[in-house]
């Protein structure tokens, strides 16, 4: 009985194959699409997070409970190779370095500008972000070279200064005493965003240390996971780790999330703003989709009224149109999901640059060319929208049908 | 004669052609809505780039925006202002600023901030500032002493009304400048970023500070209409012409917001185009359907002696009326869906941070632009018919011996 269904579906579907083509291609284009979209919109996910972890925050850091907040000097992480120690016994853990922030006049001979300095581990720095590779003029900071400042390119060019001239810092140490001192110029650096570059200033560890007074503490510690997905193991190891040092209560550990709050948020936004004109663009493949359908069964009265007429029950022949349906629709769905798949998988490996917008892109710390990244999540979101939505559109024909006159039918 | 044909065509058959009409409708509403929503979140954007201290038109001296220091100041901002009457429209609004890097520091904490002096009055009509304030009050004319701060860096500093604030800056000689200030005031903004960086105090206020005289950062000109921005601009570039004046529009000012404007054209066309595959699939289908079931009356017109040509004719007619139809309803549909969220807004408070990251502010509300309705009709105007080609062509293939008998 079933398969007797089964047989009349598949040849009404190829009785006439250019409709069935058309509707078929129909599905199979919105799956597509969609498969094409979310996998972009996962791929640039990750392409942001990936650069603001490169940029600046790691996957996670270690500091003083509040100092996120707040900023302030003295809230510090007392004998951070304490810590270090715990972390190095993560296996996840692929890098981690420390580091010193604080703010102070930059003053040359001819100018003064204010300043983010960052006290860096020259050789660990280089593992956790990607500062040496962006360097302008002169050179990287050297751990044999003291007092030298490798500063951001717009601030030198403000500053007037060029690698080897000579920079007096101002500012307040650890213990709120006056902080100066003078350092010597080895580099400058460009990352594309102004706002880094117009105000960071880089010095070694040891130097920034001795300047501001910190008695050998640090404010972070900042930590690379193997990949994005290990960040919450780790952050659980570390929280355990840290409980059991006794040192819970001043120390907290903070992931690219709560690092970087806005990252995350905008993220959802772009999913919600995203999901807004996936529904839209549904609505339409549904109509589009809901015409053919409709167009079937009108066009078929005739061949419904004599069904009827040698005894097919309605539900029946609702059952065959259903059966029609989930063919038709199973059918688009593969070749979407394949066809989709191939599109973004070429993507993926060749990359999408949006020619005009690498100057925004870059203002945002990303690059200029963006790869979607395929995945089980964005095919079946894609592919599961799709098959909702036919499903529910080929109901109401299938509905329809049970109400067909078989006088009227054979009118026709 | 093809018209009222194809008008009695359409309508001999009235569930298949309501069925067509409703996906050129859904296609045209769906390509404006998503239009007017696109354009909402960029026009909100520009709006408040132009609030936030940029205005529609600034003049600087030449070297100031990529070195914004005191050195870099127009001296005798009187010269250019008494040019101003007869050259700009009525009802341009323009406010004198000092605007320099600073450091803000007190007791605990120093940040980087720029300092901006303000003429409190002239102010009020052009930036977001003078409607801006929260806690306290808005500054004074002539009064040299208190300054203005945002939210978050009161919060960021721990410190509240009539604290004590004091400001670092090199002034004309090179050196260092510094003076304390009673905070007045606490202004909000609707990006925390802005909070945290500008602090206001008057223009004397400033100058006196930075040992500026008459000198001035920026004159920052407001129209009555963006429109007109250009065309303002270009003349102010013909009248200083020579000078060491720079006048930029908002465009080159807000680079950033210029370059994402100029990809939301872009992507909007795209969209089009992507909704119109997406119901083209549907109305091909249909229309070729429509025509197959046609087949015995074509015949019959050609055997009546109907050329092919006048069939092709008849049958892209009659798509050519449902287009128009499906438009002219879509895009009324599309205007009130419009009119009505233009009302209320869109609030996206609820992922506000992320907005803040990229830029925007919490209420969206849709634009509609003449430009992207027209567009958009024009695509499915264009495109609808060039699809309608193909079933059409097969009615003109059609020859009456097969269909007469087939039928």
């Amino acid at each position: 009985m079933f398969s007797l269904d089964a047989k009349m579906a598949w040849r009404n579907l190829w009785r006439n194959p250019r409709r069935s083509i058309l509707t078929l291609a129909a599905i199979a284009f919105a799956t597509l699409l969609l498969v094409f979209m979310l996998s972009w919109q996962f791929g640039s996910y990750e392409t942001m997070i990936n650069a603001a972890v490169k940029g600046s925050t790691g996957h996670l850091q270690v500091q003083a409970r509040d100092y996120h907040e707040k900023k302030e000097m003295e809230m510090v992480i007392d004998d951070p190779e304490a810590v270090a120690a715990l972390i190095e016994s993560l296996p996840e853990v692929t890098a981690f370095t420390f580091r010193g922030a604080a703010f102070a006049l930059a003053a040359s001979e001819e100018r003064t500008y204010g300043t983010a300095i960052l006290g860096i581990d020259a050789q660990r720095e280089n593992r956790v972000s990607e500062l040496k590779a962006r360097v302008r003029d002169g050179h990287y900071l050297q751990g044999d070279e003291g007092y030298t400042a490798f500063l951001g390119g717009i601030l030198a060019a403000n500053l007037r200064v060029v690698p080897g001239d000579e920079i007096t810092l101002l500012g307040q140490g650890r213990d709120g005493s006056v902080a100066a001192t003078a350092v010597t110029v080895s580099g400058t650096f460009r990352t594309g965003q102004d706002i880094i570059d117009r105000a960071t200033l880089y010095l070694r560890l040891e130097d920034f240390q001795e300047t501001f007074a910190m008695a050998g503490a640090v404010h972070q510690i900042v930590i690379v996971g193997r990949t994005l997905d290990a960040v919450p193991r780790i952050k659980a190891a570390l929280q355990s780790g840290i409980a059991r040092l006794g040192r819970d209560r001043e120390l907290v550990v903070l992931d690219w999330s709560e690092l970087a709050p806005g990252l995350l948020q905008s993220i959802k936004l772009d999913l919600v703003s995203g999901f807004i004109f996936y529904l839209i663009l549904i609505v339409v493949v549904a109509f589009s989709i809901l015409n053919t359908f409709l167009m079937v069964v009108l066009e078929r009265g005739r061949e419904f009224g004599v069904l009827l007429a040698i005894g097919v029950t309605p539900q029946r022949l609702s059952r065959l149109l259903l059966l029609e349906s989930a063919a038709l629709t199973a059918l688009g769905l593969i070749s979407g999901i394949l066809l989709g798949s191939l599109v973004t998988w070429y993507y993926q490996v060749h990359g999408i640059v949006f020619s005009g917008a690498s100057e925004m892109l870059r203002q945002f710390g990303l690059p200029e060319r963006i790869y979607p990244r395929l995945s089980l999540l964005s095919i079946a979101v894609g592919a599961g929208l799709v098959f909702v939505i036919t499903w529910l559109t080929a109901l109401y024909p299938a509905g329809r049908v049970k109400r067909i006159s078989i006088l009227e039918a054979m009118k026709q | 004669m093809f018209f009222q044909l194809a008008w009695r065509n359409l309508w001999r058959n009235p569930k298949r052609t309501l069925i067509l009409l409703t996906a050129v409708v859904i296609g045209i509403w769906a390509m404006i809505v998503i239009g007017t929503l696109m354009r909402g979140i960029s026009a909100q954007m520009v709006r408040h780039g132009i609030a936030t201290l940029t205005g529609h038109v600034q003049i600087h001296r030449l070297g100031y925006r990529a070195d914004p220091v005191v050195e870099n100041s127009i001296l005798d901002p009187q010269k250019v202002t008494e040019r101003f009457p007869g050259l700009l429209p009525a009802g341009t609004r323009w406010a004198p600023r000092i605007r320099v890097p600073a450091i803000a520091g007190n007791a605990r904490h120093t940040a980087g901030v720029n300092l901006v002096g303000i003429d409190p009055l002239a102010e009020k009509g052009v930036s977001f500032i003078g409607t801006a304030v929260a806690e306290g009050e808005y500054l004074k004319p002539e009064d040299e002493r208190s300054i203005l701060i945002g939210k978050a860096l009161a919060d960021q500093f721990d410190t509240g009304l009539g604290k004590k604030l004091v400001l670092m800056s090199q002034d004309t000689n090179q050196e260092i400048a510094s003076r304390a200030y009673r905070i007045s005031g606490i202004y909000r903004a609707e990006l925390e970023a802005t909070e945290k960086e500008f602090v206001f105090v008057t223009l004397p206020a400033a100058a006196g500070m930075l040992r500026l005289g008459r000198g001035i950062s920026e004159i920052s000109l407001l129209f009555p209409a963006e429109g007109i921005s250009e065309a303002a601009a270009a003349r102010l570039r013909d009248t200083f012409a020579g000078t060491d004046l720079e006048i930029s529009t908002w465009r080159q000012l807000l680079a950033m917001i210029s370059g994402v404007l100029e990809l939301y054209d872009g992507i909007i066309f795209i969209w089009f185009l992507v909704i119109f595959v997406a119901m083209g699939f549907g109305i091909v289908n249909t229309f070729l359907m429509a025509v197959l079931e046609r087949l015995r009356e074509f015949g019959l017109l050609k055997a009546l002696g109907m050329k092919p040509g006048w069939i092709v004719r008849q049958v892209l007619v009659e798509s050519l009326l449902l287009l128009l139809i499906g438009q002219i309803v879509g895009s009324s549909l599309g205007l009130l869906s419009y009119w009505g969220l233009a009302r209320t807004g869109i609030d996206l408070s609820a992922v506000a941070e992320g907005m803040e990251y990229v830029g925007m502010t919490r209420m969206i509300f849709p634009v509609l632009l003449p430009r992207d309705a027209l567009t958009a009709n024009l695509v499915v105007f264009l495109l609808g018919l060039l699809v309608s080609v193909y079933p059409a062509v097969k009615a003109g293939k059609v020859t009456p011996a097969k269909a007469l008998a087939g039928g």
